[in-house]
C-alpha cells in the first residue's frame, strides 16, 4: 500500500496570533491518509493541535467555506505558490509543505486575511446589470451560444484574489485595480442591458491604479485557479478605455 | 413614520433575495453574514433552476410543475405555497435572465433547458455546471448596487446569536458577535429574516459548506421557535467521497445522459473498460425503466444502498458505485457539464469523461427547517424565514433543482412581508432593558465556554456526533438506532460541558466560534434523531424498514418540535398538512404516475 511509504504528512505554517503580532513557524507531523488535501491536514490539526515536537497549540485560523473551489475563500500560499487549499491534494505537494498567508493582504490570523479591497474595487467599477427593478417584464435579451460560451467563463470569477496575489503591479503605491475587476468590466459592458454603464466602468478604469497600471506579466492569467482568459479581458477593456479616452478628449 | 429597519442574517440566495425587495421598496437592511455574502454556500448549486417555461414543445406547464413537486415530496408539503411558488418560477428565470446570469442557449438565443429528477419535462434552466455560483453572483452585484446607494448595510464577518425579543416575546433586534474582535453587540431592528442555510455540519462530513451548521436555526428554536419536519434530510444519490467534505456530483451529470451501474458479478477484479456491457448491472434502469437513472434523489439513494449492501456488489467491495459520462462526447460534456467534471478531475484526480466517476450517497440538503406559515413568518412575531433554513417547499424529499427557486421566491415573499409587518408594528414603549439582558446573557455564556477548563476537544466531539448522526439518521433507520443517537447526543451534550479551549485568545478565536455552534448543532440534532423515532412509517427522504410504508392515516402529519427550556429538550406536536389541490395518491416511480 501507498500508506505504508508515507505515513506522516510534514507541515510547516506560518502563524501570526494577530496582525500586531511578528510571525512565527510551526511544525506538524501528521498521520498520512489517502485523498487528503490542505483543509482535511488543518481539520486534523484542530481535532488534535500538537506540534511535530508535541507542544499543544492553537488550532489554526484560516478561511474557508465550500471545499470545492468555488467559494473562493481558502486561497493561501502553499510552497510559494498562491492556491486554494481545498484543491491542493498532499500526495501532489512536495514536503515538508509550506504554508503561509497571502502576501498582499492585511492578515488577520495565522492564515485568514482581509481581501475586501476587491469588493470595494466591484463596487468602483459597477459590476452590475442596471435592471429597471425585480417585477415581472419578461424575458431578458436574447443572446446567441457563441456569445454566451464567450461570457460564461468570466462569470466564473471566484474572487479569490489570486490574480492580485501574484501581480507585480497590485501593490500600495500603484493601488492598481487588478484582473479580476477588470475582467468583470469586460463581462458588464459586453452585456446588452449592462452596456448602459459602459463609459462609467470605463472611466473609473482611467487615472490612478487603472488599467495602464498593467504590466502584460501574464502571472494572474498563469495562476488562475478557474483557467479565466484574463489577459484577453485585459486586452479588450484595455483599448475600450483608449478609445474612451480618445473620445473624452474631443467632447470635453 | 420612520423607514421600516430590516435586519436579513445570511446572504445566500434566500437572503439575497429578500435584501433585494426590501431596498427595492425603499427600507434600509443590515446584511449579516459569516463569510462575504458572495461566498456563501447558494455557490455549491449545479446543476440548474426549475421553471415550466414550455420551451421545448412538451406542453410542461406550472401546474405540472407543482404536480411534480408535492408528488416528489410524498404529499407532506403544505399545497398553497408550493402552487404559488412554481406559478412564479417562470417570470423569476426572466428576472434572472435580465439581471445578466449567463444560461445556457439555444441556437435562436432563448434559454436551453435540461431534464432532471423527478420529471418526464425538460424544465430546468442552467447555466453551464456551476447555476447556483451564477445566480448567487447576479443577486449579490444588484445588492452591492444597493450598497454602493446607501440602502444596504453589509456586517460581513459576524456570526448571528441571538434574537433581542421585548416582555412580549416580540422580535426588537439580534445579538450578534464579530467573528475577528470578538465583540458581542445587539443591534435594533423591527423585523428580522433568517435565512441560514441547511444543517449539513450536524452529519459531519455532507456536501454543505463549512457555515452550514444550523446554529442560528438552533439559537431561535431554543427562544421558542418552532421547528417543522427535522427528521427529513436528503441524503444525495451522487456524491463524491473526501477527507474533509463529500462532493457532490450534480444530478445534471444523469440528466445529460449518465448511467449508474456496477458489475453484475460480486468480487470482479476486472478493469471497468473490460467489463463488457452484459456483464454490467444498470440497475435504476431495470428497476425504474420509465425513469431510468433520473429517479427521484431518494428512490436512488435507497436502490444503490441496496446494490452496494444487500446484493454486495460495491465496486471492488468498496460502498461505490459507478456513475458513467464516458459514451458521451466529450464536446457536449465539457460544453454542458465543464464545471462538474472539472471538480471531479481536481479533487479525485480521473478525468470523468475517459474513466466512469466513483460515487455514493451522502448527506445534501435539509428539507426541514424553522416552521413559517404562508407568509414565511415563524412562530417568534417579527421573525421570518427564507431559504433552506425553513421546512415549507419540499415536503418530504426535494426535486433537484427546486432549491433555487424555492430559496429565491421565499426570499422575495419574506423581504415584501417583513416590510409590512414592520410598518404596522407597534413601537415597543418599554425600555430597552431586553437588549442589555440579552447582551448579558450571550457574554455569559462566552466566558463560561473561554474559561471552561475540561479535557474534550470540540472538533473530536463533533466527529462523534458527525459518525452517529449518518450512520443512524440517513438513509435506513431504525427505531432502537435512533434512540441510541438521541442518547449519545444527550451523552455528548454533558461532554460539551467539560470542554477545553486550547485556544483562549479573544481575537478571531475559530475554535471558541466553532464550540458554540457546536452546542447548536446537539440540540437541534435532537429535534432531527426524536423526530424521526416518533415517525412510524415510510415517506420520502424517510425510510424505516420496519415501516416500509407510507402512513396517512397517522402519519400525513407536520411534525412540529419545540423547545422545553425547563427540561433542556424537545416537545413535539403533529399539525395537519393542506392537502387541498391535490388529493394524495401513492408515489410510485417504476410506473407511470
Amino acid at each position: 500500500m501507498v500508506g505504508d511509504k508515507k505515513k506522516t504528512v510534514e507541515i510547516h505554517i506560518k502563524r501570526r496570533t494577530s496582525p500586531k503580532e511578528e510571525p512565527r513557524w510551526e511544525e506538524f507531523s501528521l498521520p498520512w491518509k489517502p485523498g487528503m488535501n490542505v483543509i482535511s491536514a488543518m481539520m486534523d490539526i484542530a481535532a488534535n493541535p500538537v506540534t511535530q515536537d508535541g507542544k499543544t497549540t492553537t488550532p489554526i485560523a484560516y478561511d474557508s467555506n465550500c471545499l470545492e473551489e468555488i467559494c473562493g475563500s481558502c486561497a493561501m500560499l502553499i510552497n510559494g505558490k498562491a492556491k486554494m487549499a481545498c484543491s491542493a491534494l498532499i500526495d501532489k505537494l512536495e514536503q515538508p509543505i509550506k504554508i503561509e498567508p497571502l502576501s498582499k493582504f492585511p492578515v488577520v490570523r495565522d492564515l485568514a486575511v482581509d481581501r475586501s479591497v476587491l469588493f470595494e474595487n466591484l463596487k468602483k467599477v459597477k459590476a452590475w446589470v442596471p435592471v429597471d427593478g425585480t417585477y415581472d417584464l419578461g424575458s431578458g435579451p436574447r443572446q446567441t451560444p457563441s456569445k454566451q460560451e464567450q461570457n460564461y467563463p468570466l462569470s466564473r470569477c471566484i474572487s479569490c484574489t489570486i490574480c492580485m496575489e501574484v501581480c507585480p503591479q497590485f501593490n500600495e503605491d500603484t493601488g492598481f485595480v487588478g484582473a479580476a475587476a477588470i475582467s468583470q468590466v469586460a463581462l458588464f459592458n459586453d452585456h446588452p442591458t449592462g452596456a448602459a454603464l459602459k463609459e462609467e466602468r470605463l472611466h473609473a478604469l482611467m487615472g490612478d491604479g487603472g488599467i495602464h497600471e498593467c504590466g502584460y506579466a501574464q502571472n494572474c492569467v498563469h495562476s488562475c485557479p478557474k483557467e479565466i482568459p484574463l489577459t484577453k479581458s485585459i486586452s479588450r477593456v484595455s483599448g475600450d478605455v483608449m478609445k474612451q479616452a480618445f473620445k473624452d478628449f474631443f467632447t470635453t | 413614520m420612520a423607514k421600516p429597519k430590516i435586519i436579513v442574517v445570511g446572504g445566500g440566495l434566500a437572503g439575497l433575495s429578500a435584501v433585494i425587495k426590501i431596498a427595492e421598496s425603499g427600507g434600509d437592511v443590515d446584511l449579516f453574514s459569516i463569510v462575504p455574502v458572495k461566498r456563501s454556500h447558494s455557490v455549491c448549486a449545479q446543476g440548474g433552476i426549475n421553471a415550466a417555461k414550455n420551451l421545448k414543445g412538451e406542453g410542461d406547464t406550472t401546474a405540472q410543475h407543482f404536480d411534480d413537486t408535492i408528488y416528489g415530496g410524498d404529499f407532506l408539503a403544505n399545497q398553497p405555497p408550493v402552487k404559488e411558488m412554481c406559478d412564479a418560477a417562470p417570470a423569476i428565470i426572466d428576472l434572472l435572465d435580465r439581471m445578466g446570469v449567463t444560461f445556457n442557449r439555444t441556437p435562436e438565443g432563448l434559454l436551453d433547458f435540461r431534464r432532471f429528477g423527478g420529471t418526464l419535462y425538460h424544465r430546468t434552466a442552467f447555466a453551464g455546471a456551476t447555476t447556483g455560483q451564477q445566480l448567487l453572483y447576479a443577486l449579490d452585484e444588484q445588492v452591492r448596487r444597493y450598497e454602493a446607494e446607501g440602502h444596504v448595510t453589509k456586517y460581513e464577518h459576524w456570526e448571528f446569536l441571538s434574537a433581542v425579543l421585548d416582555g412580549g416575546r416580540v422580535c426588537r433586534g439580534i445579538c450578534a458577535m464579530n467573528l475577528r474582535t470578538m465583540e458581542v453587540r445587539t443591534f435594533a431592528c423591527d423585523a428580522l429574516i433568517i435565512a441560514t442555510g441547511g444543517i449539513g455540519a450536524i452529519f459531519g462530513k455532507s456536501t454543505n459548506s463549512v457555515v452550514c451548521t444550523g446554529s442560528a436555526q438552533s439559537a431561535l428554536y431554543q427562544q421558542g421557535a418552532h421547528y417543522g419536519n427535522g427528521e427529513f434530510i436528503q441524503v444525495h444519490p451522487t456524491s463524491i467521497p473526501g477527507e474533509d467534505k463529500l462532493r457532490l456530483m450534480s444530478e445534471s451529470a444523469r440528466g445529460e445522459g449518465g448511467r449508474v451501474w456496477v458489475p453484475k458479478q460480486k468480487g470482479d477484479k476486472r478493469d471497468w473498460k473490460s467489463i463488457p456491457e452484459s456483464e454490467r448491472w444498470y440497475f435504476l434502469e431495470e428497476w425504474y425503466p420509465k425513469y431510468g437513472n433520473l429517479v427521484p434523489r431518494d428512490v436512488a439513494t435507497r436502490a444503490i444502498h441496496k446494490v452496494v449492501y444487500e446484493h454486495d456488489l460495491g465496486i471492488d467491495g468498496q460502498p461505490m458505485v459507478y456513475l458513467d459520462l464516458t459514451h458521451i462526447d466529450r464536446a457536449t460534456l465539457n460544453r454542458k457539464l465543464e464545471g462538474i467534471l472539472e471538480i471531479y478531475e481536481k479533487f479525485v484526480g480521473d478525468d470523468p469523461r475517459d474513466v466512469p466517476m466513483k460515487i455514493f450517497p451522502g448527506m445534501h440538503y435539509t428539507m426541514g427547517g424553522l416552521w413559517v406559515d404562508f407568509k414565511q413568518a415563524t412562530t417568534i412575531p417579527g421573525i421570518f424565514a427564507a431559504g433552506e433554513c425553513e421546512y415549507q417547499y419540499h415536503g418530504a424529499n426535494r426535486l433537484g433543482a427546486n432549491s433555487l427557486v424555492s430559496c429565491i421566491y421565499g426570499g422575495f415573499s419574506a423581504g415584501p412581508e417583513a416590510v409590512k409587518y414592520a410598518k404596522g408594528l407597534q413601537r415597543s414603549a418599554a425600555s430597552n432593558g431586553h437588549f442589555d439582558a440579552e447582551k448579558k446573557r450571550q457574554e455569559e455564556i462566552n466566558s463560561r465556554l473561554i474559561s471552561s477548563d475540561g479535557s474534550e476537544n470540540p472538533f473530536r466531539l463533533w466527529r462523534e456526533l458527525g459518525e452517529t448522526m449518518t450512520r443512524n439518521c440517513t438513509v435506513i433507520r431504525y427505531n432502537k438506532n435512533l434512540q441510541d443517537t438521541d442518547a449519545k447526543i444527550v451523552e455528548l451534550l454533558r461532554r460539551f460541558q467539560k470542554i477545553n479551549l486550547s485556544d483562549k485568545s479573544a481575537w478571531a478565536n475559530t475554535s471558541f466560534i466553532f464550540s458554540r455552534q457546536l452546542y447548536n448543532m446537539l440540540q437541534l440534532a435532537r429535534v432531527v434523531a426524536q423526530g424521526a423515532a416518533r415517525r412510524d412509517e415510510s415517506r420520502g427522504a424517510h425510510y424505516k424498514p420496519d415501516f416500509p410504508e407510507r402512513d396517512d392515516a397517522n402519519f400525513l402529519k407536520t411534525t412540529k418540535a419545540y423547545f422545553a427550556a425547563d427540561a433542556d429538550e424537545p416537545r413535539f406536536e403533529w399539525e395537519t398538512v393542506d392537502t387541498s389541490l391535490i388529493k394524495p395518491r401513492p408515489r410510485r416511480y417504476d410506473a407511470a404516475k
